[in-house]
């Protein structure tokens, strides 16, 4: 049935009655609703529907006109769409604002740094954007090519910018942690470096023994290779030099080209503060004032720490009750189980294990390795001393990284308890903001799964565990540890030490 | 230095990329703002490597651009007599019939744009029924061609005939003219493809009246500022495109004094008055027209990516740029998005039509939306939805209005000169405020609300214009 309403002097704009008259249509369960305004146009427009009807015509443009179709007779229809309308038309989505470009972004929040996470092929495209706005950039992605590292850090130069990246995963801008990065005490010591878990290792050091940090800052795995030539490097230190809260500059890296390792002792020459170099696995003979090379993270920290007088306990040294658990260890063994296995979410800490493992483990083999006579044939299966950055490109294809997801270890530690020869297995477990929420909780089980595996077979298999973190990160390394050690897991106090722990346990420590 | 500044002030980030970093900003206390990334020209790689390719001459085309935008910004407009097609527009002839859009054979013609010009052919006399008109068009004796290739622009099917009176707009900053019709009204009218005795009627009562006591009206004024009004009409609520309720009104007023003082008959003189009166949106046949003049003035600057025509025929949607400006880049339009009247479904609608869209490449319409509070339900939100898209054209243009002026956004200037490369990069489309015209001819408009140009006009622009500028070097 039709139906027809005139409601007098009530004024509704012709927008509002359009847009919500299908809503109220389909609320109403009703065949058809016109509602309008009586204008000439208006009255015109329903006649041309079939929903006029004569008490229409009086109607003015200030007076409502509606017109019903329906299947059942229902008198109060009118007042229902009226309530209908009422209520919509009280109800307005008010859109939040959304950014599309780091322009936009930059316009409205005044942002001083874009940290950019993008699939590498657009990832340099936006760090352009961010520079051309003025803004310092943190290139998280990889896959960018070298062509653009070098346009755009030349291009932050130009501009006094910062390029942290491509790669860059770790940073602490103002003791703000970015990306991957632990939450670390303010203090006086400022840092530079080229590897992610190299800077965690040696902030949380830092931290742990009572100094803090004033900026970390990333530079990119790439930064120090002969093509880039230590670009943002040389540029971060010009900035912690600079800068008047930085008391003593840390410089993190792995082995950098032979001519980028001249211009950053010609740039180390001209710095007025202690500075404390970190070249993992390089020896560096020369003396320069005020410059300490040391060749491992823990040396770097407590290096630092010496500089600004903090004293640290050794912490590569194995105390008394240390060499006692040790010996107990040892006499579980059976004469198969000789090998160490390091399974390592943080591929500087496995290259910093290997540089101390290589003296005493014999045909020590690890994915990280630069040396021929080092390089793991087949890093997915193990044989003899090994240490494997799970990080790898060929374990995370399509896969989370480790330190977000750590359970892709977990398979590996289960084979490696399974074979004979397995007499330590060594673990790095990292803290922080943009880990795992729970990086020990979920590889308890299979601790503890592997060492009854073991055992059932009559062998005993050793857990060596270092965390890097602090109490101040989320996951909280108190209790971190405490969950290690209850299942018997050695717990280090750095990574290095916990190498040498492992080290030792297989009869390979002085 | 800049780095050191950094340490010194708070950290402000814009996260660009994966969400799971956002946590950590908001327990460490980080200001941050979040974008909705998507892969920039669409995630076309192709159209990335022309951008990269062009990047090296950006200063050659931020010059061309800055050269653009400021010839646009310095038209002047003024209406400066209402004449016969025939005698003002350039190359026109009494068996030519202009059309909106990019150029069109009669065949491939949407319903509207066809019932448009078989009114336009009885109108003319040349033909005496539909029929007659049909074949005639088919005939190959009628030539049909772009308005905008004669300094002209016209709404929905935008046709104009020989005899139609068109209102003739003066840049006295650069001395070129354009041409725009005289709007019709709303309901049944020729620009919706309605070519009933109604509908000719009313044309020929603009033709006989309203033309003459106009011009003489605008010839005693001395000319009347359209440019001004717009300037006015964008503070009190209206886009100039969807919304020329206070510019008509205000244009109204400007002439009403002088139609008096015209010696035609108190009969015409009234017709007249009433005829402005009484359609809401005839200024839009003003704002259009001012549009174009503007853009033309900046016609053929080499090097320059700004946009300086889009319009749309029905079937496709074409775009010119300053740079090559005889070019069109075409693709097949869109279907407009928003509130239908009652009656009418989403099917009953032709593809997106006319010239208006000259009002967003001039930085009014729906770039000014922010402005235009009372329409703002067409975009289906509330009034916030407006100011965002109204500030976001800032993203893809080259220049801002400081003329046009939006009072709800604290005066912001509209954005001015949309940029390909900026359309591209972004993948931001220009917003456009339109009608919706019924696919089949005559019925009228259906609706009202959002549209965009197809990003296949922006990338074929680019395509070519990154030929250009290698041919440069």
């Amino acid at each position: 049935m039709k139906d027809f309403k005139v409601l007098k002097k009530t004024y509704y704009d012709s927008v509002t009655l359009m847009s919500v008259t299908i809503a109220i249509k389909k609320a109403l369960n009703l065949n058809d609703l016109v509602m309008f305004m009586g204008t000439d146009m208006n009255k015109e427009m329903m006649n041309s529907v079939g929903l006029y009807n004569q008490v229409f015509d009086e109607a003015t443009p200030n007076d409502l006109l509606l017109g019903v179709e329906m299947e059942e007779e229902n008198s109060d229809w009118a007042d229902q769409v009226i309530e209908q309308l009422n209520n919509k038309n009280k109800k307005h989505e008010s859109a939040n604002t959304i950014y599309k470009t780091i322009a936009q972004a930059k316009e409205a929040k005044d942002s001083n740094l874009a940290i950019i996470s993008v699939p590498g092929i657009y990832a340099a495209n936006e760090a352009y954007k961010a520079l051309e706005n003025d803004m310092h950039v943190m290139l998280f992605s990889d896959n960018v090519s070298i062509e653009d590292e070098i346009a755009l850090k030349d291009l932050a130069l130009k501009k006094d910018l910062l390029v942290m990246g491509p790669d860059c995963g770790t940073a602490i801008i103002n003791g703000k942690g970015l990306c991957f990065a632990n939450q670390v005490s303010k203090g006086n010591i400022g840092l530079v470096a080229a590897s992610g878990t190299g800077l965690q290792e040696v902030t949380v050091i830092i931290d742990k023994f009572g100094g803090g940090i004033t900026q970390a800052i990333g530079v990119g795995g790439r930064d120090l290779s002969e093509a880039v030539g230590g670009k943002m490097t040389l540029k971060g230190i010009d900035a912690l030099n600079e800068d008047a809260e930085t008391k003593l500059i840390v410089v993190i890296s792995k082995p950098p080209h032979k001519n980028v390792l001249d211009k950053i002792i010609n740039k180390l020459e001209t710095v007025k503060k202690p500075v404390v170099v970190c070249l993992l696995d390089t020896k560096i003979d020369q003396k320069i004032d005020n410059v300490y090379f040391v060749s491992t993270l823990t040396e770097a920290g407590q290096k630092a720490l010496e500089l600004i007088g903090k004293k640290t306990p050794n912490l590569t040294e194995l105390d008394n009750e240390l060499k006692t658990r040790i010996q107990k260890e040892k006499e579980l063994k059976k004469p198969t189980q000789t090998k160490v296995k390091g399974l390592f979410c943080g591929g500087t800490l496995a290259a910093e294990a290997l540089s101390i493992l290589r003296g005493g483990l014999d045909g020590i083999t690890s994915n990280v390795a630069k040396k021929e006579n080092e390089k793991m044939k087949n890093p997915m299966k193990s044989q003899g001393n090994n240490l494997i950055d799970l990080g790898d490109d060929m374990f995370t294809q399509g896969k989370p990284h480790p330190m977000i997801e750590p359970t892709i270890r977990l398979d590996r530690i289960i084979s490696e308890a399974k074979n004979p020869e397995t007499s330590v297995i060594l673990l790095d477990f990292e803290l922080g903001l943009g880990s795992h929420d729970d990086p020990v909780g979920v590889t308890i089980d299979t601790i503890i799964e592997s060492k009854q595996l073991a055992e059932k077979d009559g062998r005993h298999i050793s857990f060596v565990a270092y965390v890097c973190g602090t109490n101040k990160d989320f996951q909280g390394l108190e209790k971190s540890e405490k969950l290690l050690r209850d299942q018997g897991v050695i717990v280090a106090k750095t990574n290095a030490h916990a190498a040498i722990i492992a080290s030792s346990i297989v009869g390979g420590a002085k | 230095m800049s780095v050191n500044k950094l340490f010194k002030e708070k950290l402000k980030i814009v996260n660009v990329g994966s969400p799971s970093f956002i946590k950590d900003y908001e327990v460490q206390n980080i200001d941050y703002v979040h974008l909705e990334w998507r892969p920039p020209a669409g995630g076309n790689l192709k159209l990335l490597s022309l951008l990269n390719r062009i990047r090296p001459n950006m200063d050659l085309i931020n010059k061309a651009n800055e050269e653009v935008v400021s010839k646009i910004k310095a038209a002047e407009a003024k209406l400066v007599a209402v004449k016969q097609a025939i005698k003002v527009i350039p190359g026109m002839t009494s068996h030519m019939i202009l059309h909106s859009g990019p150029p069109i054979t009669f065949d491939k013609m949407c319903g509207p744009m066809q019932g448009a010009i078989i009114g336009a052919l009885m109108y003319e006399g040349l033909a005496k029924n539909q029929d007659e008109a049909l074949n005639l068009a088919e005939s190959g004796n009628i030539t049909f061609d772009s308005a905008h290739h004669h300094n002209a622009v016209g709404p929905m099917a935008g046709i104009i005939s020989a005899s139609m009176p068109v209102h003739v707009i003066y840049n006295e900053t650069h001395g070129n003219y354009s041409y725009c019709t005289i709007n019709e009204g709303l309901g049944k009218v020729l620009r919706y493809g309605a070519n009933s005795e109604e509908v000719l009627t009313r044309l020929k009562l603009m033709e006989k009246v309203v033309m003459p006591v106009l011009n003489q009206a605008v010839e005693i004024a001395g000319g009347i500022d359209i440019k001004s009004i717009i300037t006015q009409a964008l503070h009190m609520g209206d886009d100039c495109h969807n919304r020329s309720k206070a510019s008509s009104a205000l244009f109204l007023r400007e002439v009403a004094g002088y139609i008096v003082e015209t010696n035609f008959s108190d009969e015409m003189k009234e017709q007249t008055i009433n005829f402005i009166k009484n359609n809401e949106h005839y200024f839009l046949n003003l704002s259009m027209p001012y549009c174009k003049v503007a853009l033309d003035s900046a016609r053929n600057t080499k090097n320059s990516t700004v946009v300086l025509a889009m319009s749309r025929n029905g079937v496709d949607f074409g775009i010119q740029l300053a740079n090559n400006s005889d070019k069109w880049f075409t693709a097949p339009a869109n279907y407009v998005k928003g509130l239908l009247f009652p009656g009418f479904t989403e099917d009953d609608a032709a593809p997106d039509i006319g010239d208006s869209s000259i009002t967003e490449t001039c930085g009014i319409g729906g770039f000014a939306m922010g402005g235009a509070p009372a329409i703002v339900q067409f975009v289906g939100g509330g009034v916030q939805k407006a100011f965002d898209y109204s500030k976001e054209m800032h993203q893809i243009t080259a220049g801002s209005h400081q003329v046009f002026t939006l009072p709800t956004l604290d005066f912001m200037p509209t954005a001015l000169g949309i940029d390909i490369l900026k359309v591209v990069e972004t993948n931001i489309l220009p917003i456009i405020n339109t009608g919706m015209a019924h696919k089949k001819a005559g019925v009228g408009q259906v609706g009202a609300g959002l549209v965009t140009p197809p990003m296949a006009c922006f990338e074929k622009a680019l395509e070519d214009f990154a030929k250009s500028i290698q041919g440069e070097k």
